[in-house]
């Protein structure tokens, strides 16, 4: 076991790790931090996305080793400072972009980073970013709805199909 | 998965002496050894992650004949820093799995990996590039032995790949579309001195150069060039996604595409 430090959410945290410790197992055992879901375990689902350093990872494909001393942003931190939902988090509420809410933690992550990258994509661009996060229930559309609306984009003439 | 021990060094050298332990295996993005692992289908002792070695990162820009990219250098720095000199193999790196497979992939380990159904064997084969290890240089043509099996001996890092920039080249991929690995992939580059077609996702042997269609279409670089040529299925890929014909047909259809793109 070693002992790992980095920066969760703004707040530095640290724990003991074996080699094999995967980022998604330090956050929800290590941390607690049980909004990271593990789908698939295969890098395939998108559920456990969180940002290193800004970037999207599938946490469960990383070793908590090899971002030791990294800033890591999980779902816990899209909240806005007073508790209520973020923006992207808001959107998915207000579009229905959920339906059991397995892979939302990993959407909206995928979705944050998406827009940090391009502030106003179209629908193409989204389902394309998209394409590493699987959803069982909702076909998507609301999902793609709810990301144009958290850009800012008017969804209106948007069809819930 | 079972336990190992895990080193970071920040040198190529420290790296090298690290890969040195019996067992040890070199870590890149992690994109394929992770989930490897899971399976029990790798094993190793130790891991040795290249990540934070800085010179072995980034995309260089003050050689005018190649484009360089270090080997610990992620699929989605090679879209966004490669797109200015050589779009082809940008575009091709934008391309690969989704967006956080590109965040933490690395074009070494790809190619260290050399999956059969990978696409950066195809730019670097079809590029002529060259591999830059810690100890020699390796030309593409020489790099790549078939099925997961590449000139590296044990314990060798792919520090840098070094690309010749083409007159003009593009790669087509038909995806598969739950892996988003090629089913066929191709790439077709033009250069003064001809032209280099090389195939990924097909063959049984892993990526190969279609030496047939780099003749006709270095005299005639145009999708007709090929249009009477015809690829056999013996020693092509089948699976349940396509037969071994399917696939002879669409490395034909994928060298069209990427000429008429080029």
């Amino acid at each position: 076991m070693t002992k790992v430090t980095m920066t969760v959410n703004g707040r530095a945290v640290s724990g003991e790790v074996e080699g094999r410790t995967l980022l998604s197992a330090f956050l929800r055992e290590g941390l607690g931090l049980t909004g990271t879901h593990v789908g698939c375990d295969t890098s395939q689902c998108g559920a456990c996305v969180v940002h290193v350093d800004g970037k999207a990872v599938k946490s469960c494909t990383v070793f908590a080793s090899d971002v030791a001393g990294a800033s890591v942003t999980t779902i816990e931190g899209m909240a806005n400072p007073d508790g209520t939902l973020g923006r992207v988090q808001q959107a998915f509420q207000d579009h229905h972009g959920l339906q059991c809410g397995f892979c939302t933690p990993g959407m909206v992550m995928s979705t944050a980073a998406l827009l940090a990258e391009n502030p106003k994509p179209t629908e193409a661009d989204v389902r394309h970013y998209l394409e590493g996060n699987i959803c069982r229930c909702t076909g998507y559309h609301n999902i793609v709805k709810a990301v144009l609306a958290a850009s800012g984009q008017d969804v209106s003439g948007v069809a819930a199909e | 998965m079972y336990e190992f021990d895990f080193e970071k060094p920040a040198t190529v050298a420290e790296a090298v002496a690290a890969l040195g332990r019996e067992d040890a295996m070199a870590l890149g993005g992690g994109q394929t050894l992770i989930p490897s692992m899971k399976q029990r289908l790798a094993a190793p002792s130790a891991l040795v992650s290249l990540t934070g070695i800085a010179e072995m990162r980034g995309v260089c820009t003050g050689d005018d004949a190649a484009l360089c990219v270090g080997g610990a250098t992620t699929h989605a720095a090679v879209a966004a820093e490669a797109a200015g000199r050589y779009p082809a193999l940008a575009a091709l790196a934008g391309n690969i799995g989704d967006p956080a497979v590109r965040n933490r992939g690395t074009i070494g380990g790809s190619l260290a990996n050399n999956d059969p159904a990978a696409d950066y064997p195809a730019a670097v084969l079809g590029s002529g590039a060259t591999i830059v290890t810690n100890n020699r240089s390796i030309a593409a043509d020489d790099f790549f032995e078939g099925l997961f099996t590449t000139a590296l001996e044990p314990g060798e890092i792919i520090v840098e790949v070094r690309f010749p920039i083409p007159e003009r080249a593009a790669y087509a991929k038909f995806q598969q579309p739950a892996s988003r690995f090629a089913l066929t992939g191709v790439f077709v580059a033009k250069t003064a001195n001809g032209v280099r077609v090389a195939v990924t996702g097909a063959s049984e042997s892993g990526v190969f150069r279609w030496g047939e269609a780099e003749a006709a279409l270095s005299a005639d670089f145009s999708a007709d060039a090929i249009a009477g040529l015809s690829v056999p299925a013996d020693g092509m890929v089948s699976d349940l996604h396509g037969t071994p014909a399917y696939r002879a047909n669409l490395v034909k259809v994928m060298t069209q595409r990427a000429v008429s793109a080029a």
